[in-house]
């Protein structure tokens, strides 16, 4: 037999050992992708026609041709304006359900067939849902022919048409797919509220939207924070949802296209010098909204 | 909320449960109400479609299956393909991630660490910032077409590995596995024989999870096949936007939405609670 601090290595190579397929997995699909795509935003590299450009070192000059020509700008700004016409009605809304759902006073009935159906639209198929809405929001679809059955309007109304409601539609199905999550989240985040608060607030003769103000929101403040800052993670990466929708063209006059939508065009048309650069861009403000993140609930772990 | 401030003692406990409802009535409705009509929709003929919206339903619905199975595309082998590819990558994802939470939270090594803290600082970052290398990536391995590129990288999967790491935390005792030591059973033995079966509720949960965003994943299924043969369901649904859909019949559209998210919504349906408190669970960090 040996001695006892041996045998404690011995067995520890056993994580070394269990951990040999994840690393080599990520090292092969995600760390070896992630450098190829830095080292490929340095190289100019596409199709001219039928003509192989590249590759040729060119330094910065990619990202140069990016920021000059402006497009980015205003697919970033496209974006940002989808992620917040879609995540103010969902926080507002998450907040009021999930203060609700953890209200013991409110004894709500049936809570759990209500949370079933909000968290419902998380799980299914974006595209399927995008085309779904395609489909009943089209010039002769559904919505149209109920609208004019009531009498709102009396010619079809042209939703994908106009910036206004192509917008609209795409937030709209974005915040269904994910309020349900984010009240879940929040929910979870106000039951872990020390109960003894609540019932002093009560004695002191504190309402309910005083109770609200005063205490869920500040003691929720790091959740909220890891909400607001992974749903803009997630906002960053919209795509399935307009893709589908406008069928990648990000129409009407490409108010509708994403940074991800961009990123899949020069995918698809085989620039990588271009892409490689979106690419790098995106992974950059995604590490920066990462490590908020990775602040704020290191922060909480000190305090807890 | 507003109406709560005007009145000082705020409002009676009656009246906060009344809008409560109210709301989540009005919530409930916009949630399932384009289920209702996708539903509704499926069992009608084309020439019903085009003359407009009725709240019943009509009889059509094989009629619409029967000419969508025997029309241009390949919705069955679609499905098959996007079972393949969810169900094994599922399978993969929750074992490996377990195995990976195993070794990080069981075992004492120099670099665990250093090791934890790049899983974590990883988690947050998209599969589509490094798809363009991966796409090229897949091209050298000549992987093209087919669903490796797909199902095997769920084997590092950060998120569901720091679940199970939450999860082990609260479940798995270091004195168990000693005990398993002196029993004399071996450490892969004890992983596969002990902890996986002690961990079969959160692998429950992960695994639908994986399943479910590998079913509706469109992104990188999208730029690694092109051979109708390979196609998954979200590919085909993109390739139906696509085609000249006015001279589509529109039921054949309706019930391929409907065959597509089908299977998700009668697992969802059967599994709801757990997902829910699954959700819940992961949200609860430190």
């Amino acid at each position: 037999m040996k001695k006892k601090s041996s045998k404690a290595v011995r067995y520890n190579k056993w994580g070394y050992i269990f951990l040999i397929p994840f690393i080599l997995v990520y090292v092969v699909f995600q760390l070896i992708p992630l450098f190829n795509t830095i080292y490929n935003s340095f190289f100019e590299n596409y199709l001219s026609g039928l003509t192989q450009i590249g590759p040729n070192f060119v330094g910065l000059e990619n990202y140069k041709t990016l920021f000059t020509q402006g497009d980015i700008w205003i697919y970033a700004k496209n974006t940002m304006i989808l992620w917040i016409m879609c995540f103010v009605p969902q926080i507002i809304l998450s907040l009021l359900l999930g203060a609700w759902f953890s209200d013991v006073r409110l004894k709500l009935k049936g809570s759990r067939f209500f949370k079933t159906v909000i968290y419902l639209p998380n799980l299914i198929m974006a595209s399927a849902f995008s085309m779904l809405f395609f489909t009943l929001f089209s010039d002769g679809g559904p919505i149209n022919s109920i609208l004019m059955q009531i009498g709102i309007i009396s010619e079809p109304y042209k939703f994908l048409a106009n910036t206004g409601s192509a917008r609209g539609l795409i937030a709209l199905m974005n915040c269904l797919m994910w309020f349900g999550n984010t009240t879940i989240l929040l929910m979870a985040g106000m039951m872990g509220i020390d109960t003894s608060l609540f019932e002093a607030a009560e004695v002191d003769g504190a309402t309910s939207t005083q109770v609200f103000y005063k205490i869920t929101l500040p003691l929720l403040r790091p959740i909220l924070v890891y909400v607001v800052i992974t749903s803009l993670i997630g906002g960053l990466q919209l795509f399935d949802v307009p893709q589908i929708l406008t069928n990648g063209t990000g129409d009407p006059m490409r108010s509708t296209m994403t940074l991800i939508m961009f990123l899949n065009k020069h995918l698809y048309s085989k620039n990588y010098g271009m892409a490689g650069a979106v690419s790098v861009i995106l992974f950059i403000i995604t590490a920066i909204l990462s490590l908020i993140v990775f602040k704020v609930t290191g922060n909480d772990k000190r305090k807890a | 909320m507003n109406e709560n401030k005007n009145l000082k003692k705020g409002l009676g406990i009656h009246a906060r449960r009344f809008i409560a409802y109210i709301v989540l009535i009005l919530v409930t409705f916009a949630c399932l109400f384009w289920f209702y009509v996708l539903f509704i929709n499926a069992t009608r003929s084309n020439g019903e479609l085009q003359a407009g919206f009725t709240p019943l339903p009509s009889t059509h619905l094989l009629e619409n299956w029967n000419n969508l199975v025997h029309g241009t595309l390949p919705v069955w082998q679609g499905m098959i393909n996007s079972l393949i590819v969810s169900v094994l990558s599922a399978a993969l994802c929750t074992y490996f991630s377990t195995m990976t939470a195993y070794a990080i939270h069981a075992y004492d090594f120099k670099l665990k660490k250093y090791i934890y803290a790049f899983i974590l600082a990883v988690m947050m970052i998209p599969t589509q910032v490094t798809a363009l290398g991966f796409v090229k990536l897949v091209g050298t391995l000549k992987m093209e077409d087919t669903f490796i590129p797909l199902i095997v990288p769920t084997i590092a999967a950060p998120v569901t590995f720091f679940y199970m790491k939450q999860y082990m935390e609260s479940t798995l005792p270091v004195s168990l596995i000693e005990a398993a030591r002196i029993d004399g059973s071996g450490e892969f033995h004890t992983f596969n024989n002990i902890v996986l079966p002690l961990m079969k509720p959160a692998i429950a949960v992960q695994a639908i999870f994986t399943f479910v965003s590998s079913w509706n994943n469109y992104f990188v299924p999208a730029l690694i096949l092109h051979n109708d043969k390979k196609k998954t369901l979200p590919i085909l649904i993109a390739q139906l936007r696509a085609a000249d859909w006015l001279k589509f019949d529109m039921g054949q559209v309706y019930v391929m939405i409907a065959f597509s998210i089908f299977p998700v919504i009668i697992i969802y349906l059967i599994l709801s609670r757990h997902i829910v408190q699954g959700v819940a669970l992961g949200s609860v960090k430190g």
